[in-house]
């Protein structure tokens, strides 16, 4: 479980987050969303002790983060941040087996080489072992990034946008391995998602954040509603329902926005066309 | 694939062999006796071996700031390091004369740790995308640093003893007894060795590497001691020696990638043998006369460099 009390937090003179107080439950998808702005990544980012505490409090399984020792922390949490494209060259494999690192210091016994092998099973990674992570594509060194981060094998993974840089086929996959690194491992994911319907069909638990408060929290069902997105976003936003879970619409009510260009003639379609 | 480092194992061998043949003086090595005996022992292996250990020390030393600054296009000898041991040697120099070497040289390698902590100050505030302004913050930190020792050199009236460090590197004259520091420098480059795999997980960022549980600080402070020492001994035993502790990483890293615990020994093999082979190219062009092994440097080196900079650029 992770208790955040009291979290305050300002870049400069600005404030990002005020006063946040949350727990979150284990061995649940957890979704963090927000508009821009709203300080999800920034929450995150204290969390992972990314960045230095400045007031409150962030406990993680009964180890608090201010007194912890960032080794010991590395076998409680995994963390994968924004900015996973790198000038390194590594291979694949090599990357992985770094998240081992915290159990061996450089020594990989047996079970080591064990873990970097399931992970890169589970990432689809076999074929690409021997390759360098600057001659694949930038979701497959997403990928490799988070296989990583799997093969920490911690019982928290907190994840920043991982799905930035993947298309819809790769963003599907990579929510579906969560939901099963959730459901069949019992590993507790903290997760920043950008696009909210990949939240609505896989998360658990959702909070939504914005102007660095927490706007509304708990079961998707809850939180995934017309009143709570259009607040949230400051849009208006219809949501269905799809296999019994939400399902935002995005191009309905579209009409309602306004559109800052003036309409085309037909004139000018015409030649466009 | 087990041919490749015995072929490169042998190379370095009959460079080494070369090495120790070839000099000013006539020896017969296979007949050997009391004056190839002496020549051997006081001149030729000494120069043979303090250039194999700057050769190797300058490689690793470059691999270490390239993965701490995290950029391919800088070295020991464009970080403004050197400079900053000259300076700091020059003022231990002034201010206790008298003092014995070994406080010289912590003089000199506290001055580089000093300069070196400048620059990684200085790249951090870089933009990360702007690949190029990294070393060209170096080369003027560098020129910054060293016109200040000139300066100061010349109104001490010190300019010809600070020419030796700042001016082109050379092993002319090393025998015995005036160049054991340098194993100082191979230790170093031996515990850079041993924290391989931080200083490669450093290179994937601050994120990463604090996620795995390491203490970016420690690995910095670490990473700069190891450059720092390194490029003081080298400086202040047989000078500035350009290019080695820029290319060779590169090259390495372009045939076996960043696992720098399976690199690093290949990339100091490399230094040494590159130095070695361009400090005998010194030798024999006029022989008897020499060129000095940082003249070769510049020119081989450069040509490298210019290869390096206009093959595609893999990453970003």
């Amino acid at each position: 479980m992770i208790r955040i009390n009291g979290l305050t937090h300002r870049i400069g003179a600005t404030p990002i987050l005020h006063d946040i107080d949350l727990t979150l439950p284990r061995g649940k998808l957890i979704a963090l969303i927000g508009p821009n702005g709203a300080g999800k990544s920034t929450l995150l980012r204290l969390v992972a002790r990314l960045e230095p505490l400045q007031a409150g409090r962030i406990e993680i399984d009964g180890l608090d983060l201010a007194t912890t020792g960032t080794e010991r922390l590395a076998l409680a949490m995994a963390v994968m941040g924004q900015q996973t494209h790198v000038a390194s060259r590594l291979r694949v494999a090599e990357l992985v087996g770094f998240g081992r690192w915290p159990h061996h210091h450089g020594r990989p016994r047996a079970a080591d080489r064990e873990a970097v092998e399931q992970a890169l099973d589970a990432f689809g990674l076999t074929p690409l072992r021997h390759r360098f992570l600057d001659e694949i594509s930038g979701g497959q060194a997403q990928r490799a990034h988070l296989a990583m981060t799997f093969a920490q094998g911690t019982d928290w993974l907190l994840l920043d946008e991982p799905l930035n840089n993947l298309d819809m086929a790769h963003s599907r996959t990579l929510m579906a391995r969560l939901a099963d690194l959730v459901g069949a491992r019992g590993r507790s994911v903290l997760t920043v998602v950008h696009e909210v319907n990949y939240a609505a069909a896989w998360a658990d638990h959702i909070i939504a954040m914005k102007d660095g408060r927490i706007v509304a929290e708990g079961a998707p069902e809850t939180v995934l509603t017309e009143p709570v997105l259009s607040a949230l976003y400051d849009t208006p936003i219809e949501v269905s329902r799809h296999d019994d879970r939400p399902l935002v619409l995005h191009h309905h009510w579209h009409d309602q926005l306004g559109s800052p260009f003036p309409k085309p003639s037909d004139d000018t379609l015409r030649v466009l066309h | 694939m087990n041919a490749r480092p015995l072929a490169a194992g042998l190379a370095l061998a009959l460079l080494v062999l070369a090495s120790l043949g070839t000099g000013a003086a006539r020896i017969d090595l296979a007949a050997g006796g009391g004056w190839t005996t002496l020549v051997l022992m006081e001149s030729r292996l000494p120069r043979t071996l303090a250039v194999l250990l700057t050769g190797a020390a300058l490689a690793v030393a470059g691999t270490v700031i390239q993965s701490l600054v995290r950029n391919r296009f800088v070295g020991p000898d464009t970080a403004g390091t050197g400079e900053s041991a000259a300076l700091g040697l020059l003022g231990i120099t002034l201010l206790a004369p008298a003092a014995p070497i070994w406080i010289k040289m912590v003089a000199a390698s506290l001055a580089a740790m000093a300069g070196t902590a400048l620059f990684l100050a200085i790249v951090r505030r870089l933009p990360v995308r702007e690949v190029m302004l990294v070393p060209i913050a170096g080369l003027v930190l560098s020129g910054i640093i060293g016109s200040v020792v000139t300066w100061i050199a010349w109104e001490a009236d010190l300019l010809q003893f600070v020419g030796t460090w700042l001016g082109s590197g050379e092993f002319s004259g090393v025998i015995a007894g005036r160049y054991e520091l340098l194993w100082i420098a191979g230790a170093a480059a031996g515990l850079a060795w041993f924290a391989a795999d931080r200083f490669a997980i450093l290179s994937l960022g601050d994120g990463v590497a604090i996620g795995l549980g390491l203490s970016t600080r420690g690995v910095m402070r670490l990473g700069m001691v190891v450059v720092s020492v390194v490029s003081a001994l080298v400086v202040t035993t047989v000078g500035m020696i350009p290019f080695v502790g820029l290319v060779v990483p590169n090259i390495v890293a372009r045939i076996m990638g960043d696992n720098l615990r399976a690199s690093i020994p290949v990339v100091a093999a490399g230094g040494a043998g590159l130095l070695l082979a361009c400090d005998l190219l010194g030798r024999i062009v006029r022989h008897p006369y020499e060129i000095p092994v940082g003249t070769i440097l510049g020119i081989a080196g450069s040509v490298i460099f210019l290869w390096l900079l206009y093959r595609p650029v893999s990453h970003g």
